[in-house]
């Protein structure tokens, strides 16, 4: 039920059957990038809508609701100011390196956007190694962000650069330890097979309290790697104005700033794929009744449904929580977070080796 | 004594040197830091202020005293009624004139008012100082019920100019008493809200427990008062030392700490505002009849040299007059809290971090047109 892998099947052989397989190749590339970049902008510029009504909820306001029903346009229209706005050359920076940065910032979002499974078939490339593809790809961000703070030629920025590239160097271990637990239960880091995994019960049930463990340090790790919420300290408005990308403006910083949305999704997608069963419906062990309701609700629903919940999990400790300071940042994750996920890893093995998670 | 700002060697000032401020989020106004770093490290700090002088003193010498008023609600423009409230103080002492019971109770009563309001505002932007963007709107939010109030009585939300030499420009509104009494109500259900907010985040404490300590030496030394001053376990409140308007009639605690850190600058702000809903609550019911304005000829001060001082919601405010018995002051000059609390900073937040200058700076309650004038 509710399978895309038929419909995408039927396209690429009426591709194959219509043209010569240079082109069928081409043309199905073509429309897979075109899609994905269409899902991409869309998405992000209705994170960024849902972040401020989020945050409007949090603090006694209303949120945008001006431009179309609810302000549902706001962000679109957000965007064509962006893009109209000047783009402003900053006198003395290293302009090579300073125009790239925004782009290779938004390739690295948009690559790992590729290989997360929204539904049963609809999921650009199945790779073997899926976990491993989105944790080196998203991490190739930073580098985008160090290069933007050196090549500003701001000490402001400077400052943002290199506190974004300590802290993402180091919370990238606790992502990668979480993941790790995951992938221990699940045997696998093919992403589709990680969901099959969860047939049975997701794993912040299957896992006992180490999966749960696990999954609240990936989403502190998480945020922390996006450079959001309590988190925030390469942009850190009130001590560096904006960090790393104060001298961007128009379009470039549009870039920055819709890449820092993706990587969220991204993050809330991975959280959702590995901890709560992906596009799998809720199931409750022998309710059967229960059970073929909750299939009937179209597994995009599903995936969509517990990204937004996490998404809004993140927005919420954002909008609450003060920011921290660079060594409590780093001591947070060296004296905590690190010891924490290696213990549990540990008991994890155990846990998966003598077959005592359910 | 402690080296000077003077005193810093210049070798060190070719060193990382950024400048927060004059245009930067964390200011709260034109000031600017002169701030050397060592990696994230303060290395040292310089205030440089005098972006926003307007020559409020000189300008005074050219006006009467109904007059020049107006001008210091422009100074602390978060405690624009205490401001009125001490030049007007001051020109009565002079003058050798007492106002009315019922003109010092409403006097009183639109001081804490205002220093509630004010509270409410640094709580609001030391919350975005630390990164809670959210204090702002619940500061705000309630904020807007005192300037209602303000606004029905004087005509104006901010810079009301209503406590002039001889009294009060006019009688309250007549709705005055029944809205500052739902006001307080209001806000003794909403104050435990900011604490859940703010001040019990494990985070928050983090950020300002032991940062920026003061000893109460140094708060003496540099003449640091009001709240900042009082963290440090320095008694400075001059409703206490020395009593004026409507004080001497009402029981209230003065708030002291001896942690000396942020976060005992916090809490002692935090606590004025339940004590001036105390204060309030004494005098909103009581308010006797009586004229607003005395009868005076004109107000002159004779020839002499005249001081008064109040508490404003950031410290001491004296107002010092030299007058040769005409209708304008010789020469003024007004103590101004800020000032004084500006510059401690490079001897509290110097080897902290940058995010700690700012939390810091942020305790100290600026307002920078009060600093320049």
């Amino acid at each position: 039920m509710y399978d895309f892998a038929p419909f995408i099947d039927s396209y690429t052989s009426y591709l194959n059957a219509h043209f010569s397989p240079f082109w069928a190749g081409l043309i199905s590339m073509v429309s897979l990038g075109v899609a994905l970049l269409l899902f991409y902008a869309v998405l992000g510029l209705y994170l960024v809508y849902a972040e401020r009504k989020v945050c409007a909820q949090m603090q006694n306001r209303m949120g945008p609701n001006r431009v179309g029903p609810m302000g549902l346009f706001q962000t679109i229209a957000d965007l064509i100011k962006l893009l109209l706005k000047e783009l402003i050359y900053i006198r003395n920076a290293d302009s090579f390196l300073f125009n790239i940065a925004p782009f290779i910032v938004i390739v690295a979002s948009i690559m790992a956007i590729g290989s997360i499974p929204f539904a049963r078939g609809l999921q650009a490339v199945d790779l073997n190694i899926g976990v491993l593809y989105i944790l080196a790809i998203s991490s190739m961000g930073v580098i985008g962000v160090l290069i933007a703070g050196w090549a500003s030629n701001s000490k402001y920025s400077v400052i943002g650069a290199m506190r974004s590239g300590a802290q993402v160097i180091s919370y990238e271990l606790s992502v990668g330890l979480a993941l790790l637990c995951a992938i221990t239960f699940a045997g696998s880091m093919q992403l589709s097979e990680i969901i099959a995994s969860q047939q049975d019960g997701w794993w912040i049930f299957k896992g006992h309290i180490p999966a749960f463990v696990a999954f609240v340090i990936y989403l502190i790790a998480g945020t922390a790697e996006t450079n959001r919420g309590p988190f925030d300290l390469a942009e850190a408005e009130s001590e560096l104005t904006a960090g790393f990308h104060t001298e961007y403006s128009g379009i470039k910083f549009a870039f920055f700033f819709l890449a820092e949305y993706m990587n969220m999704f991204v993050i809330a997608a991975l959280a959702t794929t590995l901890f709560l069963g992906g596009w799998l419906p809720f199931h409750l062990y022998n309710f059967t009744a229960f059970n073929t309701v909750m299939d009937y609700i179209p597994p995009v629903f599903w995936f969509f449904g517990k990204t937004a919940f996490v998404i809004y999990v993140m927005m919420w400790f954002k909008w609450t929580f003060p920011r921290l300071r660079i060594d409590q940042l780093l001591a947070l994750e060296w004296k905590y977070l690190l010891p924490i996920s290696l213990l549990n890893l540990l008991l994890i093995s155990f846990l998966t080796l003598m077959q005592w998670h359910f | 004594m402690e080296e000077t700002l003077l005193d810093i060697d210049l070798k060190d000032r070719e060193e990382y040197i950024i400048n927060m401020g004059p245009q930067h989020p964390s200011t709260h106004g034109v000031l600017r830091f002169e701030t050397c770093l060592q990696g994230e490290m303060v290395k040292y700090i310089i205030p440089h202020c005098g972006y926003i002088h307007r020559g409020i003193e000189k300008m005074s010498e050219s006006l009467s005293y109904p007059q020049l008023v107006h001008l210091t609600d422009r100074m602390d423009y978060l405690s624009a009624h205490m401001n009125n409230e001490a030049v007007a103080l001051c020109v009565e002492k002079a003058m050798e004139v007492e106002v009315t019971d019922r003109v010092k109770y409403i006097r009183t009563i639109l001081a804490e008012l205002s220093r509630i309001a004010s509270h409410q505002l640094w709580w609001s932007a030391f919350g975005m100082d630390l990164g809670a963007l959210t204090t702002f709107f619940y500061g705000l939010r309630d904020r807007e019920r005192i300037l209602d109030i303000f606004e029905e009585t004087t005509g104006t939300r901010l810079i009301q100019t209503f406590i002039t030499p001889g009294g009060l420009m006019n009688d309250v509104h007549p709705n005055f008493q029944k809205r500052v009494r739902e006001f307080v109500t209001y806000f003794r259900k909403k104050l435990p809200e900011y604490n859940q907010l703010l001040t019990g985040n494990v985070i928050f404490q983090e950020r300002t427990k032991g940062i920026g300590y003061m000893s109460k030496e140094v708060a003496i030394s540099y003449g640091v008062t009001g709240p900042s001053g009082r963290g440090s376990g320095f008694h400075c409140d001059i409703r206490k030392l020395a009593p004026y308007s409507a004080y001497p009639f009402v029981k209230f605690n003065e708030i002291t700490a001896t942690e000396g850190d942020t976060f005992a600058r916090y809490w002692v702000r935090m606590q004025e505002m339940s004590e001036s809903l105390d204060i309030i609550d004494q005098l909103v019911d009581n308010i006797p009849q009586g004229d607003y304005m005395l009868a005076l000829k004109a107000i002159k001060a004779p020839k002499g040299e005249f001081y008064h001082s109040v508490e404003t919601a950031r410290g001491e405010l004296g107002v010092f007059i030299v007058s040769d018995g005409g209708p304008n002051p010789a020469r003024i000059k007004y103590r101004t809290p800020n000032f004084s609390n500006l510059f401690v900073i490079n001897k509290i937040a110097a080897g902290h971090k940058i995010a700690d200058l700012v939390a810091i700076s942020g305790s100290l309650d600026l307002v920078i047109p009060d600093i320049d004038r």
